[in-house]
């Protein structure tokens, strides 16, 4: 196609500005992650005097990164597992059934999307803190628990949106032919459906995955020191007076690498489930 | 061969249904019970404390009543009295907020759609490089939230940081290394961090969207003599306002309610000129501890948010309400 010299002229403005814009701090996490403690103490240096692998092993002692790891791992590989299984469950009932109060479940799921955390924060902390009180022990409040039964829910009304139309593209045809074979509803959902619906459901999981990782406004109420995660430890440490950011940039870098890589391997499969409902 | 005589048998056993077939048994409770898990972690989690947050907004919630919230008195309206009573100082704080957060919203949004369509656009025909370009601005938007934003505040910091650096010493634009993180440059840095941040979701849903527009309008365009810029004035922006009408909604949930970005830059009391709606309640709720004033706020803000997203409804979808 033909493009007009205006067109080039102004390709190259929006690459060259939005490339800086995007890579500048990408470079400066990574080439500061590599510094030693006196490059990032004095003015700002584009490039490490001597670069060490240092900074990746002292983050470790000077931040319990270890726990804030295990932590982070914990609660969000269960919550996605709980939170994929959910959706699974509920996208194939609103796929494959009309049953009285479809239209309102996803209606009421979806709208919590849109409303704001802080509203949801406020009494779940009062309702968690008060059941802990009646139980006589510390179930919900600040722990793991409390946190993974929180995240499940969040990464449920993207996931129930896109599995079902994921679930939507599968000709019924497949699981009739099943239930005829003699499964049930359930040998047909997971022998016929979700064979042919693994792309939406890996999509699903890491989308969940990503949410729950990155997640800080309940995290920063709802942990302590034993189960603070990745987020609310991180932050701690970087709004200190005095910061290793070498350190910091290590550790951000570590925490970022595999949930960039798979999103990146994943990105087909998630703009398809985004789009898929925006079109609609 | 055997691909061509299989066909028409199984077609003809498709249509003569076999004598001994059952028809499925469509149990009714099936459904329900594939989505009580969901019901119940929803009722749970959202629809319970949304309805116990409205009724915390009508009692005297203060820490002397967190663990017994069954004795705080009542209190009416006296919780939203307090909130949007512009001559207290309470009230004030609010409206600031409420105002700080509005020009925030609309910065953002407004810019993070500008980018993201300015870079789909460019990327939309190929050219060397393309590939790992998108891939480069998709990576903010891929990043844990926390680790982006730490990765600014580093930037931003006044002494060791980038941005006084390339101001300061490259480019001598300024004398002095001004605070990026207090004062009122902070609402400038967090703007642009989070601009920084969900310009790549803009990009992403609009780069989807153009992949669904089929290619023949262009070329038939083309042949009209329309050039690029009149293509994408005329095709590409009226075919993607489906897309645009979901993006620009969800962009401006997520940047109203925002608590992320304010909280990783500054902490829990971020600088007055940073003091997002979010964040604002938050302090009300957990740095007082006056649960009753820091629910009346969000069900306020809830109110507002819900009256926004149907007025724009409304707007964008004239038709679909009449039908």
């Amino acid at each position: 196609m033909h493009e007009p010299r205006s067109f080039r002229a102004f390709r190259v403005v929006v690459v060259v500005g939005l490339g800086l814009f995007t890579f500048v701090p990408l470079y400066v996490m990574v080439t500061s992650a590599l510094k030693p403690l006196g490059d990032v103490q004095g003015d700002f240096r584009w490039w490490p005097t001597h670069p060490t692998l240092r900074p990746f092993v002292d983050i470790w002692s000077t931040v319990p990164l270890a726990r804030y790891f295990v932590n982070s791992l914990i609660v969000c590989v269960v919550s996605t597992a709980f939170s994929v299984l959910i959706a699974i469950f509920a996208a194939y009932a609103v796929s494959r059934y009309r049953f009285v109060g479809r239209r309102v479940f996803i209606g009421t799921v979806l709208s919590t999307q849109m409303f704001p955390g802080i509203l949801f924060l406020l009494p779940l902390f009062l309702i968690f803190v008060n059941i802990d009180k009646q139980l006589g022990f510390t179930f919900l409040y600040q722990t793991r628990i409390g946190l993974i039964v929180t995240y499940l829910t969040f990464a449920l009304p993207f996931s129930i949106w896109m599995l079902a139309s994921y679930f939507d593209g599968i000709p019924r045809d497949l699981d009739e032919a099943a239930r005829v074979d003699g499964c049930r509803a359930l040998g047909a959902l997971f022998r016929v459906v979700l064979p042919a619906a693994r792309p939406g459901v890996i999509a699903v999981a890491v989308y969940a995955f990503m949410t729950s990782w990155g997640e800080i406004l309940f995290a920063s109420q709802m942990t302590n020191d034993a189960t603070k995660t990745l987020a609310i430890g991180l932050q701690n440490y970087s709004t200190q007076i005095n910061v290793y950011w070498n350190q910091i940039m290590a550790a951000s870098l570590v925490v970022s690498v595999p949930i960039v890589v798979g999103f990146l391997l994943l990105q087909k499969h998630l703009v398809a489930g985004l789009t898929s409902g925006a079109v609609k | 061969m055997p691909v061509t005589t299989t066909t028409p048998t199984s077609r003809a056993v498709g249509t003569v249904p076999p004598p001994h077939r059952r028809r499925p048994r469509w149990n009714r409770a099936t459904p329900y019970l594939f989505i009580l898990a969901a019901i119940l972690l929803e009722l749970l989690i959202h629809i319970v404390p949304m309805l116990v947050g409205i009724w915390m907004s009508f009692i005297r919630l203060t820490q002397f009543f967190i663990a017994n919230w069954s004795k705080a008195p009542a209190a009416g309206l006296g919780n939203y009295k307090v909130a949007v009573d512009f001559s207290t100082p309470i009230g004030r704080a609010l409206l600031h907020s409420f105002t700080v957060t509005c020009l925030y919203t609309l910065i953002v949004v407004g810019l993070s759609w500008l980018f993201g369509m300015s870079a789909a656009a460019v990327l939309q025909n190929s050219f060397r490089g393309r590939g790992s370009l998108r891939t480069l601005f998709l990576v903010p938007y891929a990043l844990p939230i926390y680790a982006g934003i730490i990765t600014w505040s580093f930037m931003l910091q006044r002494d060791n940081g980038l941005v006084n650096h390339v101001l300061v010493s490259n480019l001598h634009v300024l004398d002095h290394p001004p605070f990026w993180l207090i004062g009122n440059n902070a609402f400038v840095s967090m703007a642009v961090v989070a601009l920084w941040r969900s310009w790549p979701f803009a990009f992403l849903m609009i780069m989807a969207g153009m992949q669904s527009i089929p290619d023949e309008v262009y070329e038939a365009s083309a042949m009209d003599g329309a050039s690029v810029w009149k293509q994408l004035r005329y095709i590409t922006l009226g075919m993607l306002r489906p897309v645009n009408v979901v993006l620009v909604l969800m962009l401006f949930l997520w940047t109203f309610n925002d608590f992320n970005t304010p909280f990783v830059l500054f902490g829990p009391t971020p600088p007055n000129s940073a003091d997002l709606i979010s964040i604002h309640i938050f302090d009300n709720s957990f740095v007082n501890w006056n649960f009753g004033l820091g629910s009346a706020m969000s069900v306020l803000l809830l109110l507002f948010l819900l009256v926004v997203t149907g007025a724009y409804l409304l707007v964008t979808h004239p038709r679909s309400r009449r039908a």
